[in-house]
């Protein structure tokens, strides 16, 4: 035992010689991976219309209350977020409103330089959140899967749907 | 100049000298402890980060020095002091160089050891008047280590003792001139001694006291600002202290080659041991603590009175 | 107790009711068992085949076979097992079919997260779309400014026709279309008609049919802080749900109640909510500048501290309660002012008529039925009540009680009356006897005898009736034909009937009609037969101010005692004094004082001319009890904290009352204090305090939650404003908390702030919540009735027979028109009910249209108590020569006394 300590210890001076690991973080950066779980942003879709439609998913998924959110549609009935606040004071980066978000609007990406002096500035409205193009997922278009129709969209024309029933067919 | 003047130009040099380094430690553990983990530890304060000792000591200052309402306010505001104390006194007895001593007490050793007995007072009042059962568990560990290494710290002197034939520091390490430096002789003596030394600063691995995975932060928990501070500096202040100890009664104190003044050869020593201090810290794993009573009382109390035994022996044949 | 059986389920052995079917038992028993096409209101049909249960033959039994639960009766030593995996794999596979179309909209669905398709799909562990084919769609209809339509979600379940047609009696929604494309919606786009198709979202198991004043201030059912509350809208008081977020009520639901609203609530209660977060709101003091008359908002402290100026100088004040206050604020005022100074905002001739209602139901022998009784009467007489548009879900429960006696037919059968389908097979239109005597046509004539006359003349039938059964209610002398046959078909359905119910009520302002009715039930009980006996009253708290015992003391008595003795200071309670009196009165009135202080949330006409306004919390943002029409007092609590500035009228009134020196008013902190002080100084309250558990009161130490456990952004939300988070505001006047800490398990009946179960997040969550399935709450359905009947003595019958009505030549007997969007002084705020709201109108007979030559939508010149105003003309066919129908309380028509006479210009 007593030896098996002495080379423990042993062992451990000569570390003394290794090179460090640390990576000198201001001077020198890490490449992140893109899946790298970073700052929240919200994405718009090909069309480059806002993704989010506000179903609050995101927001009873955050296991610290940081996402709030007002849903709003616009006159065709199309839903958006009214306003959408992150609270970065508080976000842990889980990265679980990703995981929750069911038109893939909210995406965490690799950027993580997001201190400052003054905690009020880390609470993000949508004005700082929402980005100009679709984030990790390029193709994909909640409402051309939706069954809701919205301006641009009737009834029975997004994918995999049949035309709007006849309702004075007696037809089988 | 009159000896009192120089007494005192000695005791506040040596004081100086002392929370130099106990503060500078703060950097080297750091340090090394990152070099030893394949690391690079606080390197951005200053010139190869020395000046973090000073960014420490500013922020501990300006720390909220926060009391807990349910503590025992009084008991609570002492504790942190009476490990300053106890290790800066035990320093008084200590000679760095001939002549360079704060007072030559022909029971040197044995103030030493009173001392450092006393030392355990800090810990239980800390934890106790903290009012926090963690604290109150680490603080009852510290008491029951420190009692029990204790014991054979005072047995493993005695065979230095026996050989230098006095309790005076000076007389030993003089002694060690004459015969040869006490770590041959008296290697059993060492061994526990540095051991019984760990336990006694309740370093790793042996700060069962603390032990943060289980007591949260142990005897000190409730501390905050500079009351935190003195526990700690008292702990460096303690690794220096027994350093100084180990180089004076084992390996000669101030004795060594010529090219070099006496104190700079006792300051060397001392670095040597404060660094195997926190090599050990870097290396080992802290033991469980029935293993770490089970190991004082099993194995090096009966290795103490051995040693005892031989070399007493060892000198009445000889004699 | 009924006939019990014992039942084997999954090999525990359970007591239950026989009458039942399977399916209602097993969710008795608090087993989870999917279903969508059976409601426990509604009966079941066998629909959806989601119910699936093996059914064993006996112990030896390995086998079994698939039954449906809601079509099974209950058999003693039945062995069942609902976790049988071919049953398990049955329903599963019946989620599969079901979800072959339903569209991939939950996100944008506002039933998601309280939908019950949803629960039951994760209840039945279906989790992938295997069928690879094209969804069929359907396009929507535009359904009125309450419902949304979103056919697409469809699964065909059927509750909804069923509830609207069958259960509310409506008439233009049903089930169009063949085999997979059957559709549920209206002949063509418009306003639903009927006046409970709200409920159709609480009955919808999905979200075809959701809330489109919630859809507007979208919130999840999570994110949502609730309420028990009591809708204000009319006396019945219903219990119901308030719902907030953000500061903004967002929406009502029914609170079950097994004794007054069960499952359903009337449109107006559900969608009249929005007046609280109308632009009209006083959401701060105000106090009005003397130089510029404008209005200045003030802090709660500064107000406080000018009222203390206002009352200073002043030498008697005089306090104006209100029947739309609780009882806390008006007990508070009356305190303050003290009782000879206190008046209840009402006219005069109202609290003539509902205090002798109620000293009728205090003092006589019938008794006042809830509202789950008068669904089990099996033959009702209503007298001088329009009650779908005065208190809307006593229609609806007489949709129910029309039932009650053909139901029975099916027991010869031996078909169970939950076998909804084969009793209306069976029955097929067959109603049980109804009588309706109004002067104009109801919605429930489709259901009913009726009579169509003046107030005088319905009453004169009603004391032909009471004659019948007792010669101790006079004669009517010289009645016509159509009333002696009426009066005597009446009395031969009366006297065959089990369990008998009078319906009346003041609207048309006619003390004879509810003596009439009065005397039918005692002349019933005198001969030995028993009879229920309700009144309805104008107001959600009027039963609450005829108990105070203020008699007489309405606002024409208050304009009088002014004239006899002066007062400076006038403090009105919740009341907009121009809906109860004539403008130039009431302006005289109010230029009288020096100081008129109104404490109100909704701008109105009297606040206008106040001279300092306290914003008062409307039902949302206060807590206090009502008494309803059946004696019925019912808490309500605060849904949320509206901040300093709006308070409790209660807490106002104490406050101002500490304020000029009367410190003996300090103990007097929280609710309990002033429910305390009530019912000490009068003992008719006594025990309202216990209606509801105390303040104090914790279950394992916690408070009862406002919130859902999985309320999110609490960290967010209020950080616009700043990233440190606020205390949240604490709750000292009900036991429960504003946040989603506390007790997670089911509250007391009186304090259920929303109903949730695991597994259960719709509203069916309810069947977790029931003793038995349709029954009472566990631990008592909520409130507690304050008027019991007097047994044992003999009843007083009243004498005074009125003489017949008899038109006049070119004068018009006013009758009032009610309705049930518009006449109502809170609900018309709301802007789905203001659309609804019909605009000022006369309703002149078809008769008399012809012999002036009017035509509808014609402006004819009305000259009024001195007064000539110009409205539109419409026309009705059944009301009688000489009447002329006058709108109630819509906006813009002005207030013309029901009972007078009035003359008719051609415009």
């Amino acid at each position: 035992m007593l030896l098996s300590n002495l080379r423990t210890i042993w062992l451990t001076f000569l570390h003394l010689f290794r090179k460090a690991v640390t990576i000198e973080y201001p001077e020198e950066k890490e490449k992140l991976p893109a899946r790298w779980r970073g700052r929240i942003v919200l994405t718009r879709d090909p069309d480059g219309q806002e993704r989010c439609v506000a179903c609050y998913l995101c927001a009873v998924a955050c296991p610290v209350d940081c996402i709030s959110l007002q849903a709003t549609q616009d006159e065709t009935g199309r839903r958006y977020p009214e306003f959408f606040r992150i609270n970065f004071s508080r976000c842990i980066f889980c990265g679980f409103c990703e995981e929750a978000c069911p038109t893939y609007a909210i995406q965490l990406t690799p950027e993580y330089e997001m201190s400052e002096y003054v905690r009020q500035n880390m609470v993000y409205e949508k004005e700082h959140l929402l980005i100009n193009g679709p984030g990790k997922y390029h193709d994909y278009n909640f409402y051309r899967v939706s069954g809701l129709a919205i301006g641009g969209k009737a009834k029975g024309e997004a994918m995999n749907e049949d035309p709007p029933v006849d309702l004075r067919s007696l037809l089988p | 100049m009159s000896p009192l003047l120089q007494t005192i130009i000695i005791t506040v040099v040596v004081l100086l000298v002392l929370m130099t380094i106990a503060a500078n430690l703060i950097w080297v553990e750091r340090r090394m402890l990152a070099l030893w983990q394949d690391r690079l530890g606080p390197n951005r304060v200053g010139p190869l980060g020395l000046v973090q000792v000073v960014a420490d000591m500013v922020k501990i200052f300006f720390k909220e020095d926060w009391i807990p309402k349910f503590a025992d306010r009084p008991v609570f505001f002492i504790a942190p002091t009476i490990v300053i104390i106890t290790v800066l006194m035990s320093f008084a007895v200590i000679p760095f160089a001939p002549g360079i001593s704060v007072v030559n007490l022909n029971v040197g050793l044995l103030f030493f050891l009173a001392m450092s007995s006393l030392g355990v007072y800090s810990v239980v009042l800390g934890g106790w008047s903290s009012n926090n059962k963690y604290s109150l568990l680490g603080s009852l560990r510290a008491a029951a280590q420190m009692i029990s290494y204790e014991v054979f710290m005072g047995l493993s002197l005695m065979g230095v003792v026996i050989l230098a034939g006095s309790f005076n520091l000076n007389d030993i390490v003089e002694a060690q001139g004459r015969i040869t430096w006490f770590f041959i002789p008296q290697i059993l003596g060492f061994f526990v001694f540095f051991l019984a030394g760990i336990a006694e600063t309740h370093r790793l691995p042996f700060d069962l006291p603390e032990a943060e995975s289980e007591l949260i932060s142990g005897f000190h928990s409730e501390y905050s600002g500079m009351k935190f501070g003195m526990f700690f500096v008292g702990e460096y202040l303690g690794i220096t202290l027994i350093s100084s100890m180990i180089v004076t009664l084992f390996f000669g104190g101030w004795l060594g080659p010529s090219f070099l003044p006496p104190v700079v050869w006792f300051l060397l020593k001392m670095a040597v041991f404060i660094l195997i201090f926190v090599l050990l810290r870097a290396a080992l794993p802290r033991p469980r603590y029935d293993q770490l009573m089970s190991y004082g009382w099993k194995f090096l109390l009966p290795l103490s009175l051995l040693n005892l035994v031989v070399t007493g022996l060892v000198v009445l044949l000889l004699k | 107790m009924a006939k019990t059986a014992k039942i084997t389920v999954d090999g525990k052995t359970y007591e239950v009711d026989a009458t039942k079917n399977l399916l209602e038992v097993c969710l008795s028993l608090k087993l989870d068992l999917p279903y969508f096409c059976w409601h426990p209101a509604m009966g079941s049909v066998g629909a959806c085949r989601q119910c699936a249960v093996k059914k064993f033959r006996d112990e030896n039994d390995k086998v079994g076979k698939l039954f449906m639960a809601c079509m099974e009766p209950i058999v003693d030593g039945m062995i069942i097992s609902i976790q049988d995996a071919e049953a398990k794999e049955f329903r599963k596979g019946v989620i599969e079919w079901l979800m072959t179309n339903h569209p991939h909209d939950c996100p944008v669905c506002d039933e998601g997260g309280e939908c019950h398709l949803q629960d039951m799909t994760v209840m039945t562990g279906h989790d992938y779309r295997r069928y690879r084919f094209k969804k069929r769609t359907y396009k929507n209809q535009y359904l009125g400014p309450f419902i949304n339509h979103e056919m697409n979600r469809c699964i065909q379940c059927y509750r909804c026709v069923r509830y609207y047609r069958d259960y509310a009696g409506g008439k233009d929604f049903d089930v169009f279309g063949v085999h997979n494309t059957v559709y549920f919606g209206r002949h063509e786009d418009g306003v639903l008609e009927n006046e409970f198709s709200g409920n159709l979202v609480e009955v919808c198991p999905t979200g075809v049919f959701t809330d489109k004043t919630l859809g507007k201030h979208y919130t999840r059912k999570w994110d949502q802080t609730y309420a028990p509350s009591i809708c204000v809208h009319c006396s019945v008081g219903c219990n119901t749900i308030a719902a907030e977020r953000y500061g903004l009520l967002r929406r009502v639901q029914s609170r079950y109640n097994g004794e007054v609203n069960g499952y359903f609530l009337c449109d107006r209660g559900r969608f009249g909510y929005e007046f609280v977060n109308s632009p009209k709101r006083i959401r701060k003091p105000l106090r009005k500048n003397k130089e510029t008359r404008q209005f200045e908002e003030l802090g709660s402290e500064d107000a406080l501290k000018y009222i203390r100026k206002l009352l200073s100088d002043s030498k008697r004040i005089i306090g104006i309660g209100s029947a739309r206050a609780s009882l806390e604020s008006n007990f508070t005022l009356l305190s303050f002012v003290e009782k000879q100074n206190f008046y209840w905002g009402e006219s005069d001739r109202n609290i003539q008529l509902i205090q002798k209602q109620y000293d009728i139901l205090r003092n006589g022998p019938a008794r006042t039925p809830s509202l789950r009784d008068i669904e089990k009467c099996d033959v009702v007489i209503v007298l001088g009540e329009d009650l779908t548009n005065t208190a809307p879900m006593i229609a609806l429960a007489l949709r129910q009680s029309v039932r009650q006696e053909p139901v029975q037919s099916a027991t010869p059968y031996r078909i169970p009356h939950w076998q909804d389908q084969a009793v209306r097979e069976l029955t097929q239109d067959e109603k049980g006897p109804i009588f309706i005597a109004t002067p104009l046509a109801t919605r429930l004539d489709e259901i009913s005898e009726t009579y169509r006359a003046a107030a005088d003349d319905i009453a004169r039938l009603g004391f032909m009736v009471a004659n019948s059964f007792s010669d101790r209610s006079p004669l009517v002398s010289g009645a016509t034909d159509e009333q002696k046959k009426l009066s005597g078909k009446i009395s031969e359905a009366l006297k065959k009937a089990k369990r008998p119910l009078i319906i009346a009520g003041p609207s048309l302002q006619s003390e004879a009609v509810i003596e009439a009715a009065a005397n039918i039930a005692n002349a019933m009980i005198t001969s030995g037969k028993t009879c229920e006996l309700c009144f309805t009253v104008p107001e959600v708290n009027s039963m609450g101010m005829a108990m105070m015992d203020i008699t007489h003391q309405g606002i024409e008595s208050a304009f009088e005692a002014l004239k006899n003795k002066p007062a400076d200071t006038l403090i009105i309670l919740e009341n907009d004094l121009y809906r109860r009196a004539e403008e130039q009165a009431v302006d005289s009135f109010l230029g009288k004082f020096k100081n008129v202080i109104v404490l109100d949330y909704l701008e109105n006409s009297t606040s206008l001319k106040a001279d300092a306004v306290l914003s008062s919390g409307s039902f949302a943002e206060s807590d206090g009890t009502f008494v309803n029409n059946e004696g019925r007092a019912q808490r309500f609590y605060q849904v949320y904290d509206a901040g300093e500035n709006i308070k409790e009228s209660w807490r106002w009134l104490r406050d101002i009352m500490l304020n000029s020196g009367l410190h003996e008013f300090g103990k007097w902190k929280i609710l309990s204090d002033f429910t305390n002080a009530l019912s000490k100084a009068m003992p008719v309250f006594d025990g309202i305090n216990n209606i509801t558990p105390p303040p104090g009161f914790r279950i394992a130490g916690e408070k009862i939650p406002r919130e859902p456990f999985r309320y999110s952004g609490r960290t967010a939300m209020f950080a616009n404003k700043s990233v440190h988070e606020p205390k949240p505001p604490e709750d000292i006047d009900s036991p429960l908390s504003f946040t989603m800490e506390g007790y997670r398990g089911k509250p007391p009946s009186s304090i259920i702030p929303f109903f949730w179960s695991p597994g259960w997040n719709s509203q069916q969550a309810i069947n977790k919540y029931q003793i038995e399935i349709g029954g009472a709450l566990h631990g008592g359905d909520p409130g507690k009735r304050l008027i019991e009947p007097k047994s044992g003595k003999t009843p007083a019958f009243f004498t005074k027979i009125p003489q017949a009505f008899s038109p006049r030549n070119g004068d018009w007997f006013v009758v009032p028109v009610y309705h049930i969007f518009g006449s109502e002084e809170l609900s018309v705020n709301a802007p789905g009910i203001n659309e609804l709201t019909p605009k000022p109108y006369v309703m002149i007979s078809s008769e008399d249209a012809g012999s002036l030559g009017l035509t509808s939508e014609k402006q004819i010149e009305l000259e009024a108590q001195g007064k000539t105003y110009s409205l539109p003309a419409k026309l009705n066919l059944g009301l009688p020569k000489g009447l002329i129908g006058i709108p109630k309380g819509l906006p813009g028509m002005p207030e013309i006394k029901t009972g007078s006479w009035v003359r008719l210009k051609m415009g």
